[in-house]
């Protein structure tokens, strides 16, 4: 019989979520890393037991947690990010120009072929990679290279938050970051290039259509179709069937586009969610009623799914990492609060059910389907 | 020997008690102190002083003798009841957060 692991960070510790394969009885295990913020904790798909963790705090910085025994014991591993060369300014909210300066790793992401293999995203924006399980990491600068001078931080930082490798071909990865855009790398990391083409951000930029600058919140691929993407721009969803050559829209009829997080079906392509929040000055779900939406048509047409979600007077956000899909029939998926709730449905979405209720703020929310 | 006191968090990681005792060799200075202290227990690198240019996390403190050293040189000795052992240097989280 299987088991599901739901990986939560938090703003004060990680938790990990522990259930059968029927989903129904959870189990909340004691924090890890307590008092630390835990910005993400992801598990490698080549090695079930192998978890990755990304500690930070205000007070002592970064380090960077692993386990070989599926989350029992912890262990340091290198916190050194150093970026290559003299990494220059980039634009600060000011308009003036900030030294790019390492603040945290936002998100792990672990290689789908090799557990020792595992990426970084950070503030300041960049792509880190290690090939030894942590113990070491090096930059991927060519990244920066991409009008890095152009990019500033979002609200949230200047931070890289989404990796998405193409489980077909390891040498094609999709980045995001807020707010410079999204890129893509078809040679393992070496040479980068911008793939904003058919955004359009009407109020945040002075060209809406700019190379790069674009507040891109999260982007969700289907492994079945690593082509196609999709993403949740700071205002807009938005899909793409070229690898990000090009985007275009399909917010269709859901009540606010502005939102977060943004999934795909573990085996339907395109069904996809996302949660609708209000706007970028009220960071809550319209009518105080949290909604997931999906689209079965990859995207335009969308159905609201509220059974066992608050209908009222709920004024919480979901963050861009705290939702996740797992690979069962049916799929489920989950997403975190900054209420500290998390919520798990186990038929794609149609009924919903907390399994968590009064954690810290989720930053991230991460789902593994152990064997 | 050397006293440093620890922060909780820094404890933690280290797997020590609240004082740890480093020999440290003269003269003793902060520098020193915090090299000899990363030495016994790497864990703590880059979480007291920046990885490449060891300048003091913003929100770490430094006290000794009833004294902020935090804004002292590097370099400069430490107080003789530090050096002695009669006194421990602590490694502060400043006040902050939430």
């Amino acid at each position: 019989m299987s088991g599901v692991r739901v990986l939560v960070g938090t703003k004060k510790g990680g938790f990990m979520l522990t259930s059968d394969d029927k989903r129904k009885q959870w189990e909340v295990s004691e924090p890890y890393f307590g008092g630390w913020e835990v910005y993400h904790m992801k598990a490698s798909p080549a090695d079930p037991n192998r978890l990755y963790a990304s500690q930070s705090g205000g007070w002592f910085g970064q380090l960077i947690q692993r386990s070989d025994d599926g989350g029992k014991t912890w262990e340091p591993v290198n916190n050194e990010f150093a970026y290559v060369g003299d990494p220059g300014t980039h634009q600060y909210y000011d308009g003036t120009q900030r030294p790019w300066e390492f603040k945290r790793i936002w998100h792990l992401e672990a290689s789908p072929h090799d557990p020792d293999t595992v990426y970084a995203g950070a503030e300041d924006a960049a792509l880190f990679r290690s090939q030894d399980g942590g113990q070491s990491w090096q930059e991927l600068p060519g990244l920066r290279e991409v009008k890095g001078h152009l990019w500033q931080p979002g609200a949230g930082g200047m931070c890289l938050h989404t990796i998405k490798i193409d489980p077909n071909n390891p040498n094609r990865i999709v980045v995001a970051i807020s707010a410079a855009g999204a890129f893509r790398t078809d040679d393992g990391g070496e040479t980068w290039k911008a793939i904003n083409k058919g955004l359009h951000s009407n109020f945040e930029l002075p060209d809406p259509d700019a190379d790069v600058g674009h507040c891109v919140h999260s982007v969700a691929m289907h492994p079945s179709r690593p082509d196609t993407l999709y993403m949740q721009k700071h205002w807009d969803v938005m899909r793409s069937d070229n690898a990000g050559d090009s985007w275009y829209e399909v917010s269709g009829n859901l009540p606010t586009d502005f939102g977060f997080p943004i999934a795909v079906h573990a085996h339907e392509p395109e069904t996809i969610y996302v949660v609708p929040i209000k706007s970028d000055t009220e960071h809550f779900p319209p009518d105080g009623k949290l909604r997931v939406y999906r689209s079965r048509t990859g995207g335009n047409d969308w159905e609201a799914l509220t059974e066992g979600l608050p209908q009222s007077d709920c004024y919480v956000n979901v963050l861009r990492d705290a939702m996740a899909v797992d690979s069962l029939d049916p799929c489920g998926l989950y997403f975190g609060t900054t209420g500290g709730e998390v919520y798990a449905t186990a038929d794609a979405g149609d009924t919903w059910q907390t399994i968590a209720a009064t954690l810290p703020k989720v930053l991230s929310v991460e789902v593994q389907v152990l064997p | 020997m050397i006293q440093v006191r620890l922060p909780a968090h820094l404890r933690n990681l280290a797997h020590t008690g609240s004082v740890v005792e480093l020999d440290v060799k003269e003269p003793v200075t902060q520098r020193s102190v915090l090299d000899a202290l990363e030495e016994q227990y790497p864990v703590l690198r880059g979480l007291i002083r920046d990885h490449a240019t060891k300048k003091r996390r913003p929100f770490v403190r430094f006290f000794a003798c009833e004294e902020d050293l935090s804004h002292e040189s590097p370099d400069a000795p430490l107080p003789q009841a530090v050096v002695e052992g009669k006194e421990p240097y602590l490694v502060v989280g400043a006040m902050a957060g939430g």
